[in-house]
């Protein structure tokens, strides 16, 4: 016979965790016990939001399934901004929550919270586990439910009783989920019908979404649009999907997009939506968004298929699998038919990329903090992974750090979390030790989860935190000067801190760069420093704007450039 | 354009507030609803009846669909199908009055159900426009009360409802 936590923790090894993100308290107590003598890393992040976060950039960095844990009440509470995030970018974790004692559940008790109430519109899936012989099961169920079809956030609430009565564990084989079973492979015959299109198509263009990622369809994509010559533009997501280097590529679209991905969309006539969910910060003004163009989707969610846009050929599956099956089929159609006509856009494309590349004007007093980026860029050889908060600095870091494989980039693109970066980082870096590991912030939202700096020194995590810091909330100053008269209505921050002495008290490095000269050597020294934090303070030109913007609610081809 | 969905789930903890939550979180109407155990303990039937143009039924169903709990989802406009819902009636009846109202109840084919010197409550069944017309007929003598189950939906035919193929051609 096994106790709850005992069995909890035999389902999590039978599930290939090795690490998880952990906040103990009352109810959780006695698991911490038995977890103390598992093989488990248990990181002990200072918040609870910075360890579900960290669970997040855990899993877009190994597309492993990331794990955090909290007690009942506020600590549960405290992860629910991670778990949204991770919900609306679809990305796998088991949120393990502690409930108080099943007996006492709705007499209101010490930190007492209907988690599973609070989180239902933001999770995939969950559970209130009330009876020690079924966490097995639920949890067989809970991983399986998190990381297949669309994967997302499953969150298991486990009373303190439940985790200590005993029962035997038996490892649980077989899932009996009758109302869960996601399509895996696209139909053959819609398949034959995305090609045939594209074969008589004279301006196709291909459409990356975030879904290639989780799907680990790069290869298979990579092979697709090398074979039939398409522009590829990605999602702001799903950077990397393609690699940048790639011929085929064009940029990624939307509102801070390239113009040659804006552009092409408004110009194709055929469409193919790997994977993307047509997100308003993708499409812009819906009625004109690819108004001329044919649309195929593929999508392992029957609900995003015409969700937004309306779509002609409908491909429920994984991405991988249907571009497997189109690679398969490919030889079959003509494709010297339209070649001429094919290469001759892919050529137009790239021209409007040229003649509208992402810019900004260098300034030798001042640093910009495109600038600073591109260096980053430089001093890696654009290998590092990359993670962010939300605003200015994010939409730079997606400009101008050219991203070459999948998962290189981690940021919160359907939420728009402030307090992402940082955290990400951690569980990134975590997960993929070997790899350089920079979160590009603002100063704005590096105050919101800097606690887990501490974290990361203690864990020896030897991230790079470069803060683009022009002292405002940019974004919003941004949309203040170009359409509320310059009003900064406090998006002004008037005060922070001393960041290098931040850093320092923390036990980590701090850095600071001042003049666009002093740029490249402090990235190069950050660079040397292995196994602990070093946090850069780039001091930037404070009112420096994103361009090309499209305006919220304009069509996507009427940007301002700038 | 009205809608009558036949939601078959797994009868677990929390699937009422899914699918509650999933109508009023993306901004769904619900008309009416009812849940009730089927003939197997494990599996429960929600009839929803809802509004909506052809794309928001469309992301109705698939949302519904999405969830871990929803074993199949019919909207059952679409099928052969018959409808009921059940209604009681309290009204003021007065010994003047009171064999017009019997007279209604009679060819309307309700049934009284109780009756005190000055009110009489009234059950009655049938599709949504039987009950709306029957309701108009009674208000003049004045309504203490009105309660309804909503509707309940059955398909045609020999196939359970949730397995039903057969669409009608021209909806």
């Amino acid at each position: 016979m096994q106790s709850g936590g005992e069995i909890l923790i035999e389902c999590l090894k039978a599930e290939g965790v090795d690490t998880i993100f952990g906040y103990p308290g009352g109810v959780l107590v006695g698991f911490y016990d038995t977890l103390f003598d598992s093989n488990i890393t248990h990181v002990l992040p200072r918040h609870e939001q910075g360890g579900a976060h960290a669970a997040d950039g855990y899993a877009r960095a190994t597309g492993k399934v990331g794990v955090c844990l909290a007690t009942s009440g506020p600590g549960a509470t405290n992860l629910v901004t991670g778990i949204s995030t991770a919900y609306t970018d679809s990305i796998p974790m088991i949120v393990l929550t502690g409930q108080i004692s099943t007996e006492l559940i709705g007499g209101d008790a010490f930190q007492e919270a209907d988690i599973v109430g609070i989180t239902r519109p933001i999770v995939k899936h969950s559970y209130l586990v009330k009876d020690v012989k079924d966490l097995a099961e639920t949890l067989k169920e809970a991983f399986h439910i998190a990381r297949t079809g669309k994967p997302g956030p499953v969150l298991v609430d486990i009373p303190k009783d439940v985790l200590q009565n005993k029962c035997r564990y038996e490892k649980v084989k077989k899932i009996g989920l009758v109302g869960y079973q996601p399509n895996e492979h696209g139909h053959p015959m819609q398949v034959k019908k995305l090609l045939k299109s594209l074969e008589s198509a004279r301006k196709p263009l291909i459409i990356v979404g975030g879904g290639l990622i989780s799907a680990n369809g790069s290869g298979e994509l990579e092979k697709f649009v090398d074979r039939v010559k398409v522009p590829t533009v990605t999602t702001f997501i799903a950077q990397g999907g393609l690699s940048s280097k790639n011929n085929n590529y064009v940029g990624w679209l939307g509102m801070h997009g390239n113009y040659a991905s804006n552009i092409a969309v408004s110009e194709a006539d055929y469409i193919i939506s790997i994977a993307s969910r047509f997100s308003d910060r993708s499409t812009g003004r819906l009625d004109s968004f690819a108004s001329k163009a044919t649309i195929a989707h593929v999508d392992f969610d029957p609900a995003s298929i015409s969700k937004n846009v309306k779509v002609d050929i409908p491909i429920v599956g994984d991405a991988k699998n249907v571009l497997e099956m189109a690679n398969k089929m490919v030889d079959d159609f003509k494709w010297d038919k339209n070649e001429t006509a094919r290469v001759e856009w892919l050529d137009h494309v790239k021209s409007l990329d040229k003649k509208q590349p992402f810019s900004y004007t260098y300034s030798d007093t001042i640093i910009k903090p495109q600038f600073v980026v591109e260096s980053l860029y430089k001093a890696t050889d654009g290998n590092a992974i990359i993670t962010t908060d939300v605003g200015q600095h994010q939409m730079w870091t997606a400009q101008f750090y050219k991203f070459q494989f999948a998962r290189q980039f981690i940021s919160s693109g359907g939420q728009g979390t402030m307090g992402f970066g940082l955290p990400a980082a951690m569980g990134a870096k975590l997960g993929v030790p070997d790899k350089e590991v920079i979160a590009v912030v603002g100063d704005g939202g590096v105050l919101m989860n800097i606690q887990e700096l501490m974290t990361c020194v203690q864990y020896r995590l030897g991230i790079k935190i470069a803060i683009l810091n022009n002292r405002f909330l940019g974004m919003v100053r941004q949309w203040q000067e170009l359409f509320f008269d310059k009003k900064y209505s406090y998006t002004c921050l008037e005060s922070q801190p001393d960041f290098v002495k931040l850093a320092e008290s923390f036990g980590a490095v701090g850095l600071r760069a001042e003049k666009p000269s002093e740029v490249a050597d402090v990235i190069k020294e950050s660079l040397k420093v292995k196994n602990i934090p070093v946090m850069i303070d780039f001091v930037c030109a404070r009112e420096e704007n994103v361009y090309p913007m499209v305006p919220a609610g304009a069509s996507i081809s009427e940007m301002i450039i700038g | 354009m009205r809608h009558i969905m036949s939601i078959l789930v797994e009868n677990k903890f929390g699937v009422l507030s899914r699918i509650s939550g999933l109508f009023s979180g993306r901004g769904y109407n619900i008309e009416s609803l009812t849940v009730n155990m089927t003939e197997k303990s494990d599996l429960s039937m929600i009839t929803i009846v809802t509004t909506g143009d052809d794309q928001v039924i469309e992301q109705i169903i698939k949302q519904l669909r999405r969830l871990i709990n929803v074993i199949k989802v019919r909207d059952l406009t679409l099928y052969n199908h018959i409808e009921r819902e059940l209604i009681l009636i309290k009204l003021f009846v007065n010994s003047k009055n009171r064999s017009d109202v019997y007279n209604i109840v009679n060819s309307f084919r309700g049934k009284v159900v109780d009756l005190t010197s000055d009110s009489i409550v009234i059950e009655i069944t049938g599709e949504e426009s039987k009950l709306e017309a029957f309701i108009e007929v009674v208000r003049p003598f004045g309504i203490i009360e009105l309660v309804r189950t909503g509707a309940l939906a059955i398909g045609r035919g020999s196939k359970p409802t949730a397995d039903m193929d057969k669409k009608i051609s021209s909806i």
